[in-house]
């Protein structure tokens, strides 16, 4: 039944509806209401059997998954920024051991400076990690990924990470179809672990590998994720066909079919780009997008089919590799190397920065007067930059750039976007 | 498309105020979306929600930045912050204020607007009577439908008993119904002195 709720309510009663046996999250904006509102549940008996397990920090939380997971319960957790970095050693581990934990990351950006807002750099922070990662571009997508999430995970023993962003979606509130229970419970069988520790039929997790059989370990975690390549689409497919609606898959694409320039992005942002685009095309430009659903496994193949026929791809990510350049842009470039296709690199909505329609229409007119750089930043102040670059220039001892810029913008409470 | 924002202060419901209007459009059929300028949450300090109200499904992620009606719950604001950025001339304005635009300093950057669409609402003081609580977003929303006519008063009160229960629920629909009552009845006055 559609209903007008937040997107944390959606993934957290979709979540519930998958059933899982143990939660374990340390709060953190923005993901904290998806994990209140499971904790709620939780305690009313509304999820049950599940036990949810208060924890010191987002390091322990992904600890007590692991160990969960491995004791054969499906184990769920949510985090976002700080939090992931905070967990990150274990993050690697459950993907390294295989266990097919399910988390939703609520992405924010990562400090310093401190931030609490929107951008993609946790989910880039995890890109190796062996984790899938999946993006959201809705609230809706967002809740029927995990219920996909969960199967995907399961049937592969890989852990899988439902990215969705922060505050754009886990704080708007808007139509949410919450899979049906039985629905849920027709989609997704019960959790059969491909390895579990049980006392009855000891066995050990987690050996020390040396150099006699590490790649091989490696190598079978990365055929397990090319696996994923073949699965996710046709658990979309499968998915389609039992909820009604398109979710997931590896990416969506929208009026490419006789697009010269294709727009690719990961997330929310891809609806105001649609709109963008709608317009555009309106005025007679050939304008198409792609949305990465699934960023890894990356599907190159995918990603170079969806791109051909295209003059010009702009890549417009909310994320950005210090010292290098767009990560997002690396992989697309990758997938359409023997192509010679001019690719552009647009860093945007940055900590939370907006990305305005109008902003957007600047860019695709520089784009379509050949004027786009290689890399650009979407509404960078070069003034304030330029300001702290003369007062580093002018004095060994110029303080802390975070405050010296916030000193030179004045109040910024007034602003709206 | 008709896109609203709402300016208040942290502790105000600012943003649970856009969220009950997309609620209440909801209720009537429509596509909505609601949500908060995402700023660190401290009571008092300036907060900015949005939502947008269409008859097909929304896709931008973006702020309100050209709003059709601004709800403006506090009035210290007004010199503050750059509340009527964007605004379109035939746009509906909401103050929660007993003053005249006059004492409130907008009388003359208000006159290139239309005249009629532009109203305040006493909110404050009918959250304190009938809730006994300085929190005027639910009320104002009774004046915005009132105001606009976006979504219906019955659709407003679905909206807050949805989301507050019992004798809160109740007395937040009385005093919403009474500021709907208010607006519509300086609407006539305002279309009265008009055609005198």
């Amino acid at each position: 039944m559609l209903r007008q709720i937040e997107g944390s309510r959606g993934v957290a009663e979709t979540v519930a509806r998958c059933r899982p046996e143990v939660v374990c999250a340390y709060p953190i904006s923005p993901q904290t209401h998806i994990i209140e509102a499971i904790g709620a549940m939780v305690k009313a008996g509304t999820l049950s059997p599940c036990e949810f397990i208060n924890v010191e920090s987002e390091f322990a939380a992904m600890s007590v998954s692991i160990g969960a997971s491995a004791a054969g319960a499906r184990a769920y957790t949510a985090t976002a920024s700080q939090g992931l970095l905070f967990m990150m050693e274990a993050v690697y581990n459950a993907a390294g051991l295989g266990l097919p934990i399910v988390m939703t990351l609520a992405n924010r950006a990562i400090g310093a400076p401190i931030n609490i807002w929107n951008d993609h750099s946790d989910a880039m922070a995890a890109r190796d990690t062996g984790w899938i990662q999946l993006f959201a571009e809705t609230n809706q997508e967002a809740a029927d990924l995990h219920v996909q999430a969960f199967r995907l995970a399961e049937e592969l023993s890989v852990p899988v990470m439902v990215c969705m962003d922060g505050f754009i979606l886990t704080h708007a509130v808007e139509g949410i179809d919450v899979p049906e229970q039985d629905d849920v419970d027709a989609f997704l069988p019960t959790y059969e672990p491909r390895q579990v520790l049980d006392p009855a039929h000891p066995i050990s997790i987690g050996a020390m590998v040396g150099p006699e059989a590490f790649t091989e370990v490696r190598y079978l975690s990365h055929l397990r994720q090319l696996d994923a390549l073949e699965l996710i689409p046709a658990l979309a497919s499968q998915f389609a066909s039992a909820f009604g609606r398109e979710s997931g898959g590896l990416l969506h694409t929208y009026e490419t079919q006789d697009a010269t320039t294709i727009i690719v992005a990961l997330g929310s942002v891809l609806g105001t780009i649609k709109d963008v685009v709608d317009r555009r095309r309106d005025a007679g430009e050939r304008m198409g997008v792609v949305g990465i659903t699934t960023f890894r496994p990356f599907p190159f193949d995918e990603v170079r089919r969806a791109l051909e026929g295209a003059e010009r791809v702009i890549v417009v990510e909310k994320d950005f590799s210090i010292g290098y350049g767009g990560v997002l842009s690396t992989d697309v470039a990758m997938a359409t190397h023997d192509s010679n296709l001019p690719l552009h690199t647009v860093v945007a909505g940055l900590g939370g920065r907006a990305i305005t329609q109008h902003s957007l229409d600047a860019m695709l007119d520089d784009a379509a007067r050949d004027h786009l750089e290689p890399v650009t930043f979407l509404d960078l102040d070069l003034g304030i930059v330029e300001l702290e670059r003369a007062r580093m220039k002018a004095q060994r001892h110029s303080g802390p750039s975070a405050e010296n810029v916030l000193s030179d913008l004045g109040v910024v409470a007034s602003r709206i976007g | 498309m008709f896109q609203v924002r709402f300016h208040g202060r942290g502790g105000q419901g600012v943003v649970t105020a856009a969220e009950m209007l997309s609620m209440a459009a909801f209720d009537e059929g429509r596509f909505s979306q609601a949500f908060p300028s995402f700023g660190s949450e401290r009571t008092g300090a300036p907060v900015v929600s949005f939502c947008r109200i269409d008859d097909r499904p929304i896709r931008s992620r973006e702020p309100v930045i050209e709003p059709d009606a601004l709800v403006i719950q506090d009035a210290t604001l007004i010199h503050q912050v750059d509340l009527f950025a964007g605004l379109s001339r035939e746009g509906y304005v909401l103050i929660n204020t007993s003053k005249s635009f006059d004492e409130l300093g907008l009388g003359d950057f208000l006159s290139t607007f239309h005249r009629e669409r532009l109203l305040t609402c006493p909110a404050t003081e009918l959250a304190l009577e009938h809730l006994g609580r300085p929190l005027p977003n639910a009320v104002l929303l009774g004046g915005f439908a009132a105001l606009t006519a976006q979504v219906t008063l019955d659709s407003i009160a679905a909206a807050i008993n949805e989301r507050f229960k019992g004798a809160t629920a109740e007395r937040n629909v009385a005093a919403a119904t009474a500021a709907y009552q208010l607006v519509k009845r300086e609407e006539e006055e305002l279309a009265r002195a008009s055609t005198n």
